[in-house]
């Protein structure tokens, strides 16, 4: 190797090390769109500013809708699209400029699970050969070895031994789950992408694989970025919480202040959105005006604020920051959040009720 | 009273190269005026099935039914096809869970709801349009007038999912099926859509069959709740009595396994229901839950338990129902 540092090992020198596992800062993907032939050509920002970290063994939930980029945020970080700008350090490596063949090597650490577990075995292989790929791949391990791994890993997801030369349409959708996930974790990554792992599947199927997540995490100490549009899947499994809207992070704080204290306009419309399974709970519920914008075509100012309840003259123009106005460790990308009051009351006929932190 | 929608004894059976398959065995319930009735259960339980032998949308070929549909006392299953033509959008409309593959991509959305009220209403262009243009506002849409010239692929999923509706209640119907109406859309939109669905049902008094998976949603609109496993009933209620106390074993596995219940424990553990769901190929006369039941005794697997009155309008089909005090 080198003896002179890289430009990389330079700016690590001059920064505090951090014992993140993944830090994303400034994370952009932009999409070209439109179509030739009618002559719109114009960008898709997928993503557009993302700012997150994860620390080692904490599951930071991304939580958004259709369109908000949550998806392209994990394509990114698990380098299956190679983002258009920003940087993204896998413990303190930065990967995001990597070619495919130097980011080989670093694959181990990183590993996503889709939502679709019907798309994502091939229907060709056996349960066993699909769960030694990553190690196959790698020319790692004899073939002995790989097949106690194997073992090893069917044992630790639940699957009985057999299953080892079984074909994917043989199991049923949680289990093809369960593969999924003894084959992201074979390598022992210290990061687990987890695209709506459970989304696909049944209730109490769901809440198996949810489960299992967990119990794998405290046995094997990984860490998760987990990407839901499931509110109570997110506050469940969740540490952390991000929550996106058009590109962006709009509020991102701990699992009780967001769900006890939500700041940001979008996360409380989306919290008082979101179907309670108790009849007798009392909803006065704020239905957000409009649609999602196009990606293609982004608001000026505050991406939320055509849409936004209590939006002022200020959100049309200028663009908010992810900041922390009440507390540190909780940013949010509103103008009108109050270091006193904290978020504004969206639901204006009522007087103030957001519980506002010490 | 008597009630609007009357389904009796109902069983579905498919015809298929692997032997028959029994999606629907048993089913029996009453819909009421104004009434949302939510037919709740997981994959391949039989409720969309149930819902779609209503208007008689099965295929003919291949299929063979049982029981009874009554709708206001006439026996729907024994019409001709033709006649079922003039139930289905007049008296009974469906809407499904993907509003783009039920539109037609290559008309207006304002001529596909004219075609329907011109078909069932005989009313000329103008007055149709005009009536459309109404719909669409109800169902919540801007501009209204400017949307009918619209295409499907113009409008997002939400839109469009309100268009069905106000087609569906184009001309009045009494029964709406709605199946899985809001699980393709997101959060904020779905909100909006069960809104209109709850209003249309308060200021037209339509019935609804709803058939959902989400509990939540159920909590959200439904007055009476059906739970379904392995095409039968095995829960009737209303959806105060299912939340407050569910007494089949099954439903209550079903409310534990949500991670609302476990957030509200305070759990780290979701609660699970082991097991598979039984293959649809026959009827054995035992509780079809019992492999799965924690509480199953011999007396389970020797007899199948009737849907019978537990309590004030509450049914369960089970020996050993759960209790009020049993939810943790």
């Amino acid at each position: 190797m080198a003896e002179l540092p890289t430009a990389t090992e330079l700016t690590t020198v001059s920064q505090p090390p951090t014992d993140n596992v993944l830090t994303v800062r400034g994370l952009t993907k932009h999409y070209a769109g439109g179509s030739r032939l009618r002559g719109g050509r114009h960008s898709v920002r997928a993503v557009d500013g993302v700012d997150l970290h994860i620390g080692p063994g904490e599951i930071l939930g991304l939580v958004g809708e259709s369109g908000s980029g949550k998806s392209t945020v994990g394509r990114c970080v698990t380098r299956l699209t190679r983002p258009t700008s920003g940087s993204i350090e896998l413990l303190g490596r930065e990967i995001s400029g990597l070619s495919e063949r130097r980011m080989r090597p670093l694959r181990q650490d990183v590993h996503i699970v889709f939502q679709d577990p019907y798309s994502s075995l091939n229907p060709r292989m056996t349960v066993g050969d699909i769960i030694a790929e990553p190690l196959r791949q790698q020319g790692l391990r004899s073939r002995r070895e790989r097949v106690r791994e194997v073992e090893d890993m069917l044992e630790r997801t639940g699957l009985r031994t057999e299953t080892r030369s079984r074909f994917p349409h043989e199991l049923s959708g949680g289990q093809r789950q369960r593969v999924a996930l003894a084959r992201a974790l074979i390598r022992r990554p210290r990061l687990i992408v987890a695209d709506e792992p459970a989304s696909a599947l049944d209730v109490s199927v769901q809440a198996a694989i949810l489960n299992l997540l967990l119990e794998l995490r405290q046995q094997l100490n990984f860490s998760c970025l987990f990407i839901s549009h499931d509110l109570s899947v997110v506050e469940f499994i969740s540490d952390r919480i991000a929550v996106m809207y058009l590109g962006r992070i709009v509020e991102m704080t701990t699992r009780e202040r967001l769900f006890t204290a939500p700041q940001h306009p979008y996360t409380q419309a989306l919290l008082s959105a979101a179907p309670v399974p108790d009849p007798t709970v009392a909803r006065d519920r704020v239905v957000l005006r409009g649609e999602l914008p196009s990606a293609a075509a982004m608001p000026a100012g505050c991406r939320f604020h055509t849409r936004c309840p209590v939006a002022v003259e200020r959100c049309r123009t200028e663009d908010p920051q992810l900041v922390g106005v009440t507390a540190a460790e909780h940013r949010v990308a509103c103008h009108l959040v109050d270091p006193v009051h904290g978020g504004p009351d969206i639901s204006t006929p009522r007087s103030a009720h957001v519980d506002h932190p010490a | 009273m008597t009630a609007l929608l009357e389904v009796d004894h109902l069983g579905v059976t498919f015809r298929t190269e692997d032997g028959p398959v029994l999606a629907v065995k048993d089913m029996s319930f009453t819909l009421n005026q104004g009434e949302i009735l939510a037919l709740v259960g997981e994959s391949g339980c039989g409720k969309s099935v149930t819902a779609m032998s209503i208007p008689g949308l099965l295929p003919t070929h291949g299929v063979a039914r049982r029981g009874s549909v009554l709708l206001s006392g006439r026996d729907l299953t024994t019409l001709a096809e033709h006649e079922l033509e003039s139930v289905r959008g007049k008296e009974i409309s469906v809407i499904f869970q993907e509003p783009m593959t039920s539109l037609n991509p290559s008309y207006t959305v304002g001529k596909q709801i004219v075609e329907v009220i011109a078909r069932h209403q005989g009313m000329n262009r103008r007055q149709a349009l005009g009536r459309a243009v109404e719909l669409l506002s109800m169902v919540g849409i801007p501009d209204p007038r400017r949307r009918c010239a619209s295409y499907p692929h113009q409008l997002s999923g939400g839109m469009r999912q309100r268009v069905m509706i106000a087609m569906a209640v184009a001309c009045d119907p009494k029964v709406l099926i709605a199946d899985e109406p809001t699980t393709a859309l997101d959060v904020t939109i779905q909100a909006g859509v069960l809104e209109v669905i709850r209003t249309l049902c308060r200021e037209l008094g339509t019935a609804v069959v709803l058939i959902t998976h989400d509990l939540g949603v159920v909590a959200e609109v439904a007055d009476r709740v059906v739970v379904m496993y392995a095409g039968r009933a095995v829960e009737q209620a209303s959806v105060g009595s299912l939340f407050a106390a569910p007494q089949h074993p099954y439903t209550m596995g079903l409310m534990g396994a949500l991670p609302a219940n476990a957030l509200r424990t305070k759990s780290r553990r979701l609660a699970e229901i082991t097991g598979l769901v039984p293959a649809p190929v026959d009827d054995p006369d035992e509780c079809q839950f019992a492999p799965r039941c924690g509480r199953a005794t011999a007396e389970c697997r020797a007899t199948r338990p009737k849907l019978a009155e537990s309590r004030v309008d509450h049914h369960v089909a089970c020996y050993h129902p759960g209790r009020e005090d049993d939810r943790g």
